[in-house]
């Protein structure tokens, strides 16, 4: 089998426009989280988000594409330019049209659904813009990458909710692998900051209303946020031969399903994902350095993922450092994968392991070395990154470094 | 009209689909087979038929004062926040 690994990286989440100042934000433990500024926030009973602050899209985007694109193409976009630009590759001839886009996504264009059912419902509105349809759908965000960068193989979206872009990731790593594809631009994005988006989270009864705090015995639920990540995932040799920038290796994946309940996660799914990416990557578990956390703050995953690391680890859960960067950024839902991953390359790459914030007291049942709230310099050589889905839908990569 | 106590025993049988006289002040939820999505949805009906806010948060089930530990808890919480709310 072939080795793929990642020659370009981008993204635009609370933390940053960019990978440079997403790293520096993660190196220096900086919240993103704050008040909402959406419409009828007073409304809502979660007024808090990692938001992307600032936004301006016209500063990036025409009149006629701001018609075509969701907030959340918007987002991939800006985070495929950046990606494809640093890994130099131009998709001409055989390299398009074996070259592809595959990016996850829960929500989809929800703000434009949201904007227009105002429109219809409160306001009375008997007609919408003639492209809420290609502006809303799941895989508009897909298709404007590969328009926009000639990417003519195999493209599509996956929406697995919390896990999307990790299902998303391990699609593209494979198609790679197994050589049906040279390059694969893939992650995820996701833009559900909008009344109806967090309305529907609100009724879970699961969120914060002050901050993230996974693995503190304090933590009261997630928070949201928004942003995109893409990567480039390509053939190792190609990469080579071309003397590409190589951030590190994408060693292996697993997906697992609890086939339990539809919310409540279950240690043993994932474990059984945890494990079975260590075994595509045919590493020893010893190897396993970091472990970038799903941890998103609620009582259940939280404790529930710490135990299914010391299932899968043994004693090597004590000495293997994980932490939850969803304290900085917020869950990006079905983005959530593709921004985690850059602490993944971060920790390979750079040797910087990104901190959980908002850590205030030890939890006996997340009893790890959860990097509390100062991130720490370290050299190791394989990290995991977690996602598990409502739903019950696991799936772990593996990254090794290069 | 139903007594507060008479509104939130049906809401809590409906959601354990049993009937109302089989619903006991001194059943916990669990003895009712209710579980915590089933817990958030008797929630959410009680504040919909009552037009009051729970303060509830499943990550801390036990913060908020909202007393989950019985029916009868439940009912007394449920009246207590009808008198703060001015119900």
């Amino acid at each position: 089998m072939r080795r793929v690994v990642i020659t370009g990286a981008g993204t635009i989440n609370p933390l940053g426009t960019d990978v440079p100042s997403t790293f520096a934000a993660m190196r220096e433990g900086r919240c993103g989280i704050g008040p909402l500024d959406i419409s009828d926030v007073d409304r809502l009973s979660i007024q808090i988000g990692g938001q992307i602050r600032d936004y301006d899209e016209a500063a990036y985007f025409n009149r006629q594409q701001i018609a075509l694109y969701d907030r959340f193409t918007q987002f991939t976009l800006l985070a495929a330019r950046q990606a494809i630009g640093q890994s130099g590759l131009t998709f001409t001839g055989v390299l398009a049209d074996r070259s592809g886009v595959i990016l996850g996504t829960s929500g989809g264009g929800l703000n434009t659904q949201d904007e227009n059912y105002r429109a219809v419902y409160q306001a009375g509105k008997n007609r919408v813009h003639p492209f809420i349809i290609p502006k809303l759908m799941n895989n508009a965000a897909a298709s404007h990458v590969s328009i926009e960068w000639n990417l003519r193989g195999p493209s599509f979206t996956v929406a697995t909710a919390c896990a999307s872009s990790n299902h998303a990731m391990g699609q593209a790593f494979n198609m790679v692998r197994s050589g049906m594809a040279t390059a694969m631009v893939t992650g995820g994005s996701e833009a559900m900051l909008c009344f109806g988006g967090i309305k529907a989270w609100e009724g879970l009864r699961v969120m914060s209303r002050d901050a993230c705090r996974p693995f503190s015995a304090t933590r009261n639920g997630m928070v949201q946020g928004e942003g995109a990540g893409v990567f480039v995932f390509e053939e190792y040799e190609h990469a080579r031969a071309r003397g590409a920038d190589i951030l590190c290796e994408v060693a292996g994946f697993a997906m697992s399903s609890d086939a339990s309940d539809i919310v409540t996660p279950s240690k043993q799914g994932a474990a059984r994902a945890m494990a079975g990416a260590i075994a595509d990557a045919q590493i020893a578990k010893e190897r396993v350095g970091y472990i970038n956390a799903h941890g998103t703050g609620t009582a259940a995953n939280d404790k529930t993922e710490c135990a299914a690391v010391a299932d899968v680890f043994g004693a090597h859960a004590d000495s293997l450092m994980i932490s939850s960067t969803k304290s900085m950024h917020g869950h990006l839902i079905g983005g959530t994968g593709a921004v985690e991953l850059l602490a993944c390359i971060m920790a390979l790459r750079d040797g910087v392991i990104a901190p959980t914030i908002g850590f205030e007291e030890p939890d006996p049942e997340c009893a790890l070395d959860v990097v509390p709230n100062v991130a720490r310099d370290a050299q190791i050589e394989v990290a995991l990154s977690n996602a598990f889905a409502f739903g019950g839908m696991n799936a772990v990569l593996a990254l090794k470094k290069h | 009209m139903m007594t507060t106590q008479e509104q939130v025993i049906a809401i809590i049988a409906e959601q354990a689909m049993l009937d109302t006289s089989d619903v006991q002040l001194h059943h916990t939820l669990a003895d009712l087979g209710i579980d915590s999505l089933g817990l958030v949805e008797s929630i959410f009906a009680i504040e919909e038929q009552l037009d009051i806010t729970v303060p509830f948060n499943a990550n801390d089930p036990s913060a908020g004062d909202f007393d989950i530990s019985s029916v009868a808890t439940i009912v007394a919480a449920v009246e207590q926040i009808l008198a703060a709310q001015g119900k």
